[in-house]
């Protein structure tokens, strides 16, 4: 049997599971402007943040390339663009950018508009309205899993989640990469001490050596910097929880990732240039991580949580899994899979990858997340000028 | 791949270690491959059970790979944490 999903065709080819009108601020001052848009607009999501003016270097790039990308992901129909008008990250700049992809696309900068910010709703609105009619008009149709890039995440985690909601995630990341489709796993700070095993796992020398470059070269400049960051992992919690060794810890948070070969690495606003498993260079704040999966072109998230975690995407479908049956009763309203019964020793690990498939599916076919329920549209833009990560760029 | 049983989770068929799905306690038993472990100390839930004697110096296993090295012998039955456990990685790759 061939499994296939409804998604929405893409004029550059790709596939969203979403149809989205995205309304992107340009820059912090007009976040506001940008959330009432997109409370007034059918299909409409506020992308706001912080940032956009003020900015230089590779910070700068790595704003304007994350904005330029959300525009661009596939669960996105249309975009409209708004900005002030003084700042260095422009709505033309990012507009333009995003048309590439032959998408619908508005901009204009507040300043411009005669009347304010009440006048530059209204035209957002207009604008935004125009999009959402044409939106309406495609239809959903069947594809292949090949179409599908899945972002592979983990937030709030503890002890429990390396042996549960983790390896039960891994097995559908092998089963999307068999499938012909795309994982990417990022958070790379919680793959040390299994750099040996991501070698081995790499499709070629030259994947392997980068991704001992890129362990390596952190752990140098944070030597250099005076921390000591495997001094203090596992923190005092894990230790606490039974993870004894940073191995430990680490294995639990790459078990996410399955058992597939490593394709390459990717920095943080890169697509993935084929098909199979990637790495993302991404620290480890999950909202963070989660945009960057966004910008990169995942259509579908994952994320396990033992703790809970409420956070979601505006753009991608967020589906929580946890492990730990307290915050499975406690945070019901977050989570998505109840994957408990593994450590209440009912279900194995196999049985629960079964049920996060099924609820994939049916999140792939137009099902809600409750992340998208409850409207949570988190963006955080990871900043690359913080010292210790500079040594990001990939040699 | 990982079985369950009971109380207990075993993740890879070549580990030498299980972890405890509940809070067990000093005295009692768990079966496994068909023989029984009587538990040497208390074991809270998320920690680690010796499945078979580990010599000092020898590697824990969990997931199939190593997670350390034994820092001194560790008996079938014994609670296996930062008492008798420690990172290889930190000894030989992050020196």
């Amino acid at each position: 049997m061939i499994e296939e999903f409804m998604g929405y065709q893409r004029p550059n080819g790709e596939v969203g599971i979403r149809n989205k009108i995205a309304i992107i601020s340009s820059v912090v001052c007009v976040n506001h402007v940008v959330q009432q848009i997109a409370n007034k607009v059918k299909g409409a999501v506020p992308i706001t943040h912080p940032l956009g003016c003020g900015q230089f270097g590779p910070d700068y790039k790595n704003t304007l390339n994350t904005l330029i990308g959300l525009g661009k992901n596939p669960n996105v129909f249309g975009a409209v663009v708004v900005g002030l008008g003084c700042e260095n990250i422009s709505s033309r700049l990012i507009a333009k950018n995003i048309m590439k992809s032959k998408k619908s696309v508005e901009f204009f900068d507040l300043q411009e508009v005669k009347g304010g910010s009440p006048a530059a709703i209204e035209k957002g609105i207009i604008l935004g309205n125009r999009i959402s009619e044409k939106a309406r008009e495609l239809k959903r149709e069947p594809f292949d899993f090949s179409h599908i890039v899945l972002g592979l995440e983990c937030g709030g985690s503890d002890s429990i989640s390396g042996i549960s909601a983790n390896p039960v995630l891994g097995i559908i990341s092998d089963r999307i990469v068999k499938l012909g489709g795309t994982t990417i796993l990022a958070e790379f700070t919680e793959w040390i001490g299994t750099e040996h095993l991501l070698i081995k796992r790499a499709i070629n020398k030259n994947v392997a050596e980068q991704i001992h470059e890129l362990l390596s070269g952190f752990l140098e400049n944070l030597n250099d910097l005076g921390i000591n960051f495997l001094g203090v992992q596992p923190t005092p919690g894990n230790i606490q929880g039974g993870l004894t060794t940073i191995e430990e810890k680490s294995l639990g948070s790459i078990a996410k990732a399955g058992k597939s070969p490593i394709q390459g690495l990717i920095q943080y606003t890169e697509k993935p240039k084929g098909k199979g498993l990637w790495l993302m260079i991404e620290p480890s704040l999950d909202v963070e991580s989660m945009t960057g999966l966004a910008a990169v072109g995942a259509n579908v998230i994952a994320m396990t949580t033992g703790r809970g975690s409420p956070c979601g995407n505006p753009v991608v479908p967020v589906i929580k899994l946890c492990g730990n049956p307290k915050t499975c009763e406690w945070m019901a309203e977050n989570i998505d899979v109840d994957v408990s019964s593994i450590i209440k020793g009912e279900n194995s690990v196999e049985e629960l990858a079964e049920v996060l498939w099924l609820r994939m599916k049916n999140v792939l076919n137009g099902e809600k997340t409750q992340a998208e329920k409850l409207g949570f549209n988190d963006i955080a833009i990871w900043r690359n000028t913080a010292a210790p990560f500079q040594y990001m760029h990939c040699k | 791949m990982p079985k369950h049983q009971n109380n207990f989770i075993i993740m890879h068929l070549d580990d030498n270690c299980v972890t405890a799905l509940e809070d067990i306690s000093k005295g009692s038993q768990i079966q496994i491959r068909e023989s029984f472990i009587i538990i040497n100390q208390n074991i809270p839930l998320g920690h680690k059970i010796a499945l078979e004697d580990i010599r000092k110096g020898d590697l824990v296993k969990k997931y199939g790979h190593s997670i350390g090295i034994a820092t001194e012998n560790i008996i079938k039955g014994d609670w296996i944490h930062t008492h008798n456990l420690t990172s290889q990685y930190l000894k030989e790759v992050a020196k």
